[in-house]
């Protein structure tokens, strides 16, 4: 379990997450979404443990500012936003910097599994920087992934905090990435993932937190948030939501989009 | 179930071709401390000398002297400060998170230099218990110091967010060199002739006044920092993934930033202080190693050492036998193999350098 109680946190002088109280249980996927600055990557980072913040964190029972670097590092894999890298590592050597957490240090084994998981079998012998961006994109999830490799160890779930996985990614690509975390999440490890896609968040998400200026304005199922009236005044933009019939087919669409230019 | 061989090794993965370069590194090495030993101005041969000793013949006095007193402080001290130069160049380049970043490009080295000379003309000054307690041992750790503080200074002008300018880093290291230089230049200018003495014995680009009492006083600094360095491996890999990556795969970035510090300054201090600047050896090896066998530092660092031992020694044989009976200084011999490297380094790699 993942529990953030009135959580604050500040970047430089700026004020930016203002108490967010929210929890996610492992074996769901929660999606994070909200527009533009509203403080969905310091969230992702105030778990992750990055930034300083007031209010408290708890991670399957731990208090998260009592974790060392390496105690975290076996809970949670963490995608930032923007992904760097310096020096020319291979495609199997970055996935490699990713097997440091006690648990997995000597299954290289894993290199393979996790990069054939985001369709890069046969890439392995690459250069990382001799690669297109979405392909860059897929390595460092592959490279995620292969930390917290199995779900759950020891009866503990681990996490997987991602911050846009899918943004330069083709359609075929977003979903074979969102199947992996519906897998990881169905054997019991926890997914917190912000995403841009409102429609790609209805279809994956269990749950979903709408943040607005640092605040979470909205918490729920994909049907209850995404359907929502909050949803459009988060954004400032006219949004209608629609259902498809069966499960998860809520999808949106913006809406009188050529009156309000003007 | 029959045993399945070993899983084969995944396309991309280095680790296998590096540990086979650092074996024929270290029989490189080998063979090099071996030149280095038996070769002179005085033309003793080193094998002729372990014959007659062997055969339990006396073996002159003199002879002895010489591979005892001149050429085996001499080789031992090229080993350490190659390796040291190489390895700090390593672990600087891994901190910074570039490859350009070479102690005695950036202004480190003339830092260091600063503190060795000051070691030596005002160290008299020094109260008595310091002088006493440090000894020998004061200009290298002198050099130490001034190597840390330079460091310490350019990591802060040059990083912010974990992220490094190269452009701010080189210029920072241009401002610093000219500033440790002009320092320097006043000492030595105020310097009396014994203290002159002093900073010719203490080297300046040169292994020639390698002596025993020297490697007494630098040699543990620089083994200091060569024996640190395996332990930085795991986090200067993770390092360049950016500061916020290397912590969530579970490393102290804090901790592994200051230690990389200290071994840069320790490396490049004790070196400079036994022999001076002697460029390129710092970003010359590394380089030639990431483009063998990739930028994994477990292995990078070790044979980064050894592979910058084993050119020193070959500089420095050079240096002294391309003009025997004199010396060149060996700044001069790795400043010409290294010099055009460094061009074909930023010409190679014009596009990811951007300035
Ligand atoms: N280093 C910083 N110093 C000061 N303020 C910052 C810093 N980084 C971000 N901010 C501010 O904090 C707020 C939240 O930023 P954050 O990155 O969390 O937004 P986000 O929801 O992830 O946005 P996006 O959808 O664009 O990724 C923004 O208003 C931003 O301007
Ligand atoms: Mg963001």
């Amino acid at each position: 379990m993942l529990t953030n109680r009135s959580l604050h946190a500040s970047l430089g002088r700026t004020a930016v997450l203002h108490g967010i109280t929210t929890s996610a249980a492992p074996g769901r996927i929660v999606a994070v979404i909200g527009p533009n600055g509203s403080g969905k990557t310091t969230l992702l980072r105030a778990i992750s443990g990055d930034v300083a913040y007031d209010g408290r964190i708890a991670l399957d029972g731990a208090d998260l500012a009592d974790l060392k670097p390496w105690e975290l590092a076996a809970r949670r894999g963490v995608l930032p936003q923007a992904a760097t890298l310096a020096f020319p590592f291979t495609v199997a050597e970055v996935v490699r910097l990713g097997l440091t957490s006690g648990t997995q240090a000597d299954r290289s084994d894993l290199i393979g599994r996790a990069l054939a998981e985001v369709d890069l079998t046969g890439f392995s012998g690459r250069y990382y920087q001799e690669l297109s961006g979405g392909q860059q994109a897929r390595v460092q999830l592959a490279r995620v992934r292969a930390q917290v490799w199995d779900p759950v160890v020891a009866g503990r779930p681990r996490w997987l905090f991602l911050d846009e996985p899918v943004a330069a990614l083709d359609i075929a690509h977003q979903i074979g990435v969102m199947r992996v975390l519906r897998r990881f999440a169905d054997a019991g490890g926890g997914v917190v993932i912000v995403l841009h896609d409102l429609n790609l968040a209805a279809m994956v998400a269990d749950d979903v937190w709408l943040i607005h200026d640092g605040l979470l304005l909205d918490a729920g199922s994909p049907a209850r948030v995404i359907g929502g009236s909050a949803l459009a005044e988060a954004y400032g933009c006219p949004i209608v939501a629609n259902r498809l019939p069966g499960p998860q087919a809520t999808f949106v669409l913006p809406h009188g989009l050529w009156a309000a230019a003007g | 179930m029959v045993a399945l061989a070993d899983t084969p090794v995944l396309a991309g993965d280095r680790s296998i071709r590096a540990r086979r370069v650092a074996f024929g590194l270290a029989g490189l090495l080998l063979l090099t401390s071996l030149l280095s030993l038996s070769h002179g101005a005085s033309g003793v041969r080193l094998d002729l000398v372990l014959q007659s000793w062997l055969a339990g013949h006396d073996v002159p006095a003199r002879d002895w002297l010489i591979l005892w007193e001149i050429r085996l402080p001499r080789m031992l001290t090229g080993v350490l400060v190659g390796a040291s130069l190489a390895v700090g160049g390593a672990v600087m380049q891994g901190l910074f998170r570039n490859p350009l970043a070479d102690p005695g490009l950036v202004g480190v080295g003339a830092g260091a230099g600063l503190g060795a000379v000051l070691a030596i003309v005002l160290g008299g000054q020094a109260p008595a218990w310091v002088a006493a307690w440090l000894g020998w041992n004061m200009v290298p750790v002198a050099a130490f110091m001034g190597g840390w503080l330079s460091t310490m200074v350019l990591y802060r002008v040059s990083t912010r967010a974990g992220r490094t300018s190269t452009a701010t880093m080189l210029l920072a290291g241009i401002a610093l060199g000219a500033l440790a230089g002009a320092a320097t230049g006043i000492l030595v200018y105020v310097a009396d002739d014994r203290q002159l003495r002093d900073l010719t014995f203490w080297g300046l680009g040169s292994l020639g006044g390698a002596s025993w009492p020297k490697i007494a006083a630098a040699g543990p600094v620089m083994l200091l920092a060569l024996l640190a360095a395996p332990f930085l491996a795991r986090g200067l890999n993770g390092l360049s993934l950016g500061e916020a990556a290397a912590h969530h795969i579970g490393l102290p970035v804090q901790r592994v930033k200051h230690v990389a510090i200290l071994t840069v300054a320790a490396a490049t201090g004790a070196a400079v202080a036994v022999s001076g600047g002697i460029g390129f050896i710092g970003i010359v090896v590394p380089h030639l190693l990431r483009l063998a066998t990739g930028p994994d530092h477990r292995y990078l660092l070790v044979n980064a050492a050894l592979l910058g031992a084993t050119l020193l020694l070959l500089a420095d044989l050079i240096a002294r036998s391309i003009i025997a009976p004199a010396e060149l200084p060996i700044g001069i011999v790795t400043a010409v193999i290294g010099a055009p490297v460094f061009l074909w380094i930023l010409l190679r790699r014009r596009g990811l350098v951007d300035l």
